[in-house]
């Protein structure tokens, strides 16, 4: 009988509409900004800088190398570097960036900075709630505004946080093995140098140079 | 999929259609990707034979692509004698640009392929016409479109030629390597100062705050 | 229909039934880039004789971002985020066709986790663009929202799961080249196992709802035929291939990836018309569901990235490749010439709604202007591709 298709999809419709006010998963809406979806840990918005301890800009990992400003796709970021070098957590020398503009109105958060970044200085926050009513200049945001703590990165991506924070013990942990073995090298050059030289007359015995500072021990 | 290699292809067209030029033009990276370059007074024959031959049957042509090599200098150290002692002098070889149509080609009824041929122009200024496979494959017409919208290369025998992307009225070709952007942007504030620079000789730069 | 293309379609001259001659004047409309069903910045003028069409030629370029273009400017990897935003109804695939090209032309190799988490999520792409292509189609027709929003209510499940996987619901940004960006989270295998054992009956309830639907039926049945040999000519890849016949997907063709290890049917129609196209998209769907039953139960462990890959300064060899797959939408495919050094020398996107595009005349004419819009709608066009 024509009709009954019609029919069939109006039962179907009625049912839906009825089992809203019984099944939680038929009413999909949840009443933002009343509230709020969780997002899941994964989730990226815009960028931020991260910084270690208390001092904003004296934390900031970012050793201003532009990688990111090179393989940003929208080309968003702005970097200039710093006349000079201050010590990062390694303990190398290395520049800062004295201004670091993202401008969030052309930002497309698409994570390639994240990814590229050798210094975990750039991070993915969560915050989407910018909306500003100046057109020219009111996403674009500075350095000031673009540092975030660790504390913070850790809150809102635990493991993503875990892992950068693994990842720099590593590094760290190498680079002062790398010092350790440098220094002992040096201090053996130094004493090496400060011993007398044998003579240069080819009779004499060669004399084995008694270091002048006793070697350090080797702790492996 | 038993499609013949591209030298295969070269002597079966070239029995096929005496007289037809085809030359290999080896792909390093995919080798099975490599091309014909075919010219373009014989391309709708060599189209309609690579079509209808039974162990071929290349039906669908699934790509269409303008590929822009401008003139470029090559500079070669050549061995010559100069004043009877052979020196190695620095020569300036000139090679002459052209605008090129490639064409990925396969065949639905017997699942093979790439077939990819190349069509070349004479040069970049006058004259850049080749012949249009529309009349041999309907998928080529919206993508020669574009191709001559984008590039400039005009294809004989294409039914309806007038450009698809740009506006009618645009002059110029986007894609082309020497392609310089009109410098009237909407005003934009990006970090970028030469945009901002250029933008401004068009617009009064409103007040943006520090 | 080749020489009617730039010539009026046969104008019956009409008689009254006391056999006078009736003149009339033939209408030009154009149905114009904003239009609610247009899917998109998309304009079509059509000249009309009462309500057929006489003529019709689809104008576009209004989402024209020079891509193409772009892609020469930036590198191998920066094009990754662009690939997303051409059909950003299936980022997933569109990244996916990319990494293959560029696979292809630096010879990295995929591990075998990433190709499952591949094959996974290209699944749930294209789970995720047939319910909403049956939504919009639904809406064309007047439908009026009800199954556009249970389409859309159903998406949200694969877009969180999206979510959860890659950041970003839908400008994904997820494929690298030699694998996948990063791993599975922990719960993730679990929550799409649960959407896919949930989805058949949202499906039976679709189905239920539509396709017994007398006024679907009459709209759509008999409507834009195409035949066969005019859809292989014309390029035409896709459902709307295979919704006319013609026995070829990508996945069964050119065997990318892992869709060997899948059993899996290819759903094929028999009249090539508008209720074609549309059962084709719900049979694909079930057959979707089949490979992500399969995918889901037999992923490995393992890297999901080619240790030989490179982030930072990537430069692949000389040369050029064209690596396509079956998108949602047809034959998605990307051709790559690399003169060796960091951004590619020619960069450039088969767009399958592009290309399905080209035939749109041919459908439409002698039909009414309702039945153009509904044809537009079973093209399944987004404009993100054809314009680039």
């Amino acid at each position: 009988m024509i009709g009954t298709g019609i029919a069939k999809g109006l039962v179907l419709t009625a049912k839906n509409l009825l089992s809203t006010y019984t099944d939680k998963e038929r009413l999909p809406t949840i009443e933002y900004p009343d509230e709020k979806q969780p997002l899941p840990e994964a989730s990226r918005q815009f960028p931020m800088l991260i910084f270690d301890g208390e001092d904003e800009m004296k934390g900031l990992r970012c050793t201003a190398c532009q990688i990111c400003e090179k393989e940003c796709p929208p080309k968003c970021i702005y970097i200039v570097k710093s006349k000079d070098k201050r010590v990062d957590y390694k303990g190398q020398n290395q520049f800062y960036p004295a201004i670091f503009d993202i401008d969030y109105s052309v930002c497309m958060s698409c994570q390639i900075c994240v990814e590229v970044c050798p210094f975990e200085s750039i991070k993915m926050n969560t915050e989407f709630e910018l909306a500003t009513p100046d057109r020219f200049g009111g996403l674009l945001v500075h350095k000031q505004q673009l540092a975030k703590s660790n504390a913070h990165y850790q809150k809102i991506h635990p493991t993503e946080a875990a892992a950068s924070d693994a990842a720099m013990a590593v590094e760290k942990a190498k680079a002062e093995a790398k010092a350790k073995a440098d220094a002992e090298a040096k201090a053996k050059a130094a004493a090496a140098k400060a011993a007398p030289m044998p003579s240069a007359s080819p009779e004499a015995s060669p004399e084995t140079p008694k270091p002048a500072v006793a070697a350090p021990k080797m702790p492996m | 999929m038993p499609i013949p290699n591209p030298e295969e292809l070269k002597t079966r067209l070239e029995a096929a259609l005496p007289g037809v030029r085809v030359e290999v033009f080896p792909n390093p990276a995919v080798p099975a990707q490599s091309s014909l370059l075919i010219a373009p007074a014989e391309a709708v024959a060599v189209a309609k034979f690579l079509q209808d031959e039974p162990q071929l049957r290349l039906d669908m042509c699934s790509n269409v692509t303008g590929v822009d090599w401008p003139d470029r200098e090559e500079k070669v150290k050549v061995k010559q004698l100069v004043d009877g002692v052979e020196k190695e002098v620095e020569e300036v070889r000139r090679h002459p640009g052209c605008l090129e149509a490639v064409y990925h080609l396969y065949s639905v009824a017997l699942k093979q392929g790439p077939v990819i041929l190349r069509q070349r122009t004479a040069n970049r200024t006058d004259d850049t016409a080749v012949a249009s496979l529309t009349p041999v494959w309907r998928g080529c017409e919206f993508q020669e479109r574009e191709a001559y919208d984008l590039f400039g290369i005009r294809f004989t025998g294409h039914p309806d030629l007038r450009r698809i992307l740009m506006w009618d009225e645009f002059k110029d070709h986007p894609m082309r390597k020497d392609y310089v952007e009109p410098d009237d942007y909407e005003y934009e504030p990006t970090p970028h100062d030469e945009v901002l620079d250029r933008a401004k000789a068009h617009y009064p730069a409103p007040e943006v705050k520090a | 229909m080749s020489d009617a293309r730039n010539q009026l379609y046969q104008i019956r001259p009409k008689v009254a039934p006391d056999g006078a001659e009736l003149e009339g004047e033939l209408l030009e409309v154009s149905m114009g880039p904003q239009h609610p069903s247009t899917h998109g910045v998309f304009r079509m003028d059509v000249v009309l004789d009462g309500e057929t069409v006489v003529k019709l030629k689809p104008v576009f370029g209004y989402l024209h971002r020079n891509h193409e273009k772009i892609g020469e400017g930036t590198s191998y990897l920066s094009s990754m985020p662009y690939t997303d935003r051409l059909d950003y109804f299936s980022s997933l695939t569109n990244n996916w066709a990319y990494a293959l090209a560029v696979e292809k032309l630096s010879g990295l190799v995929v591990p075998e986790r990433a190709e499952y988490i591949r094959v996974i999520t290209a699944e749930l792409t294209r789970l995720q663009n047939h319910t909403s292509l049956c939504g919009f189609l639904l809406q064309d027709m007047g439908a009026l929202g009800t199954p556009l929003m249970w389409a859309f209510r159903e998406r949200e499940k694969v877009l969180d799961l999206f979510e959860s996987l890659t950041g970003a619901r839908m400008m994904c940004n997820y494929m690298r080249f030699g694998g996948c960006r990063c791993d599975l989270p922990p719960g993730w295998l679990e929550q799409a196992r649960k959407l896919v054992d949930e989805y058949p009956r949202f499906l039976g309830e679709f189905e239920a709802l539509l396709s017994g639907n007398e006024i679907l039926m009459a709209r759509s049945q008999g409507v834009g035929r195409l035949s066969p040999e005019l859809a292989v000519s014309a390029g035409v890849t896709g459902p709307m291939l295979r919704a006319s016949g013609v026995d070829y997907d990508l996945r069964k063709v050119d065997r990318y990836g892992i869709y060997e290890r899948f059993e899996f049917r290819v759903p094929l129609g028999d009249h090539g018309d508008v209720f074609d196209r549309y059962m084709i998209r719900v049979l694909e769907m079930h057959e979707t569901l089949k490979i992500l039953r399969q995918a889901l139960q037999q992923i490995p462990e393992g890297p999901v990235v080619d240790p030989k890959a490179k982030l930072r300064g990537f430069r692949p060899k000389v040369g050029e490749s064209y690596g396509r797959l079956e998108g949602p939408k047809g034959e998605i495919g990307f051709y790559l010439i690399s003169d060796g050094s960091a951004n590619p020398y020619r960069y450039r996107v088969r767009p399958p709604s592009f290309i399905n595009l080209t035939i749109l005349e041919d459908m439409c004419l002698g039909r009414s202007v309702a039945d153009a819009v509904i044809i537009l709608g079973s093209v399944d066009i987004v404009l993100g591709e054809v314009d680039r």
